[in-house]
């Protein structure tokens, strides 16, 4: 996916001299290429997030479309002031990226772990998420950024993350995306844990469970009409992501759904509200963190047999 | 405006009025018949705290009615407390948090030099700003990329909220820091508007910090150089007291 991302940029930043990379030192190998096509649409500002981010909001007052890029939870968690008051604030155009989001960067421990920057992201007034499962999802996540003005935020996975889709989706419209369809119950899915979702569907067909499987990429603004649509005549929805419960997208989803007075039953399936201690890679992280691959099957088939 | 507001920093705001009115009227190419040209120089007042001061500049330098000036701080009115880019001619960016301007300012100077845009960034900073490690991390930045259209002005009063800053996390030695990042570094007397006008002023091919030497509460007595005035709200007496001094003191150089 991070290659994905960084391939659609370029083509991007090569049509458009707006388009300005910048990053806080990170991305070793990633960005040789689009530095060798566009040195001066590039620019490494060193281990300094608060300055890219204000770097890139004071180029974005001049018209050009910064897209400020590091790691897990350092683009935004250690810059969140800028980013509430230097871009949400003055609507800039500046593209947020955090790459190896989630639990991608696992081993790596907790300081390297993006696990409430969607919920930070979210509550930002004019901020825009986007979390792309696959690396054609990345791709029209980038396809967006050029239409859709002010700040927005990107959680990308890592890399290598196998292909769900065939044909890349039209996310205009901030629909989520069908995968497979189904009957029984639906699971709305965003990130790149939707590998585990397709497992944990096919182990709930065996059970005779028939899962409709969604991806999510546009988490903020969140066309709820469509999700409650997508789940039609199933029992009710299941959210789930490499994200903590608070405030991510399966709160997203529950928020919007009362505030339009829609009564549709939901289990939200997330980490734990705990900060991760253990070692270990995003597969063991995730079963010690309450996302368990039998857990999930197991929440799922009860969810679906008691609504 | 302040004593009727309830709202101040008053004290700050007295520091750095010398500071932005040589800015505005004397040193950048900005105006109110300029606020949209795309041309014009950037001012950045990061210490958005002193918008009593700023705006009072602004209102007399033609950017809006003299009249909002008496509404400062009332509720659905255009000026508050903290600078504000929404709705206020001459405010390029919103401040109010502490360490943004700077950076912010870097980003536009060096995106002017990449469009080989001839414009100047000047940010007013206060001198206990400078604890928030944002500012250094942009002031490597700026000298590593040599961004002679980068100035910095500090408001050198000496006094944070709580007390003098060399008793709560020094600033001295000041100006060999700014020297051993890498800056140009004019020291110059902060209420002295020539003195003002040839330190901010003029080219420079490296990024410049002028350290303005300032009283805080300037002019009026009873606020010179107090920690209070950091945050009281002059009440009807005091306001009118101070506003006696400060009068008699532009008798006595308008004379």
């Amino acid at each position: 996916m991070r290659d994905a991302f960084m391939a659609a940029l370029t083509e991007q930043a090569q049509q458009d001299s707006r388009v300005n990379l910048i990053i806080a030192d990170i991305g070793f190998k990633v960005v040789d290429d689009f530095v060798a096509k566009m040195p001066d649409q590039f620019l490494n500002v060193g281990i300094a997030e608060q300055t890219m981010i204000g770097v890139a909001a004071g180029m974005a007052s001049l018209g050009k479309r910064p897209i400020a890029y590091s790691l897990g939870n350092f683009p935004t968690i250690r810059c969140l002031e800028q980013i509430r008051n230097d871009l949400c604030y003055h609507d800039l155009d500046v593209t947020v990226v955090s790459v190896g989001a989630g639990l991608a960067y696992g081993t790596l421990g907790y300081t390297h772990h993006a696990v409430e920057d969607i919920a930070l992201m979210r509550a930002l007034p004019n901020m825009k998420v986007y979390s792309p499962a696959d690396a054609l999802e990345c791709r029209a996540v980038v396809e967006l950024l050029p239409t859709t003005p002010g700040p927005k935020y990107i959680r990308l996975g890592k890399n290598k993350e196998p292909r769900i889709h065939e044909v890349q989706p039209d996310l205009s419209t901030g629909a989520p995306v069908l995968v497979r369809d189904g009957s029984d119950v639906t699971l709305i899915v965003v990130g790149p844990i939707v590998t585990q979702a397709i497992e944990a569907a096919d182990a709930l067909a065996k059970q005779g469970v028939s899962v409709r499987l969604l991806t999510c990429p546009v988490i903020k603004p969140l066309n709820i009409a469509a999700i409650r649509d997508a789940a039609a005549g199933t029992v009710g929805i299941v959210t789930l992501e490499e994200h903590t419960l608070m405030g991510g997208f399966g709160s997203a989803v529950l928020e919007a759904l009362a505030v339009n007075g829609w009564r549709i039953p939901v289990l939200p399936l997330a980490l734990n509200d705990a900060a991760a201690a253990t070692v270990g890679g995003q597969e063991y992280l995730r079963e010690h963190n309450g996302l368990a691959t039998d857990s999930v099957i197991a929440r799922i088939a009860d969810f679906t047999a008691s609504v | 405006m302040v004593s009727g507001a309830g709202a101040s920093h008053i004290g700050s705001a007295l520091s750095v009025i010398d500071i932005v009115s040589v800015l505005y009227s004397r040193v950048a190419n900005v105006g109110p018949d300029r606020a949209s040209d795309p041309d014009r120089d950037i001012i950045l007042i990061s210490k958005g705290h002193s918008a009593s001061g700023i705006y009072a500049v602004l209102g007399n330098a033609g950017y809006f009615p003299l009249e909002w000036l008496d509404r400062y701080c009332v509720d659905g009115a255009p000026l508050g407390g903290h600078v504000t880019a929404h709705g206020i001619p001459g405010v390029e960016f919103s401040t109010g948090a502490l360490g943004h301007a700077l950076p912010y300012g870097a980003g536009i100077a060096i995106a002017s030099k990449r469009d080989g845009n001839a414009r100047r960034v000047f940010v007013v900073l206060s001198d206990g700003e400078c604890q928030e490690g944002s500012n250094w991390e942009a002031a490597m930045l700026a000298a590593q990329h040599r961004l002679g259209n980068l100035t910095a002005i500090i408001d050198r009063n000496r006094l944070q909220i709580l007390a003098n800053t060399e008793e709560i996390s020094s600033l001295e030695p000041f100006a060999d820091k700014w020297v051993a990042f890498g800056w140009e570094v004019v020291e110059v007397d902060g209420h002295d508007h020539d003195a003002l006008e040839a330190a901010i002023g003029g080219e420079h091919d490296r990024p410049r910090v002028v350290i303005a030497n300032t009283t805080k509460g300037k002019g009026v007595d009873f606020m010179e150089n107090s920690v209070p005035w950091h945050t009281n709200t002059p009440n009807a007496e005091q306001a009118a007291d101070a506003i006696a001094q400060l009068e008699a003191l532009r008798e006595a150089v308008t004379r």
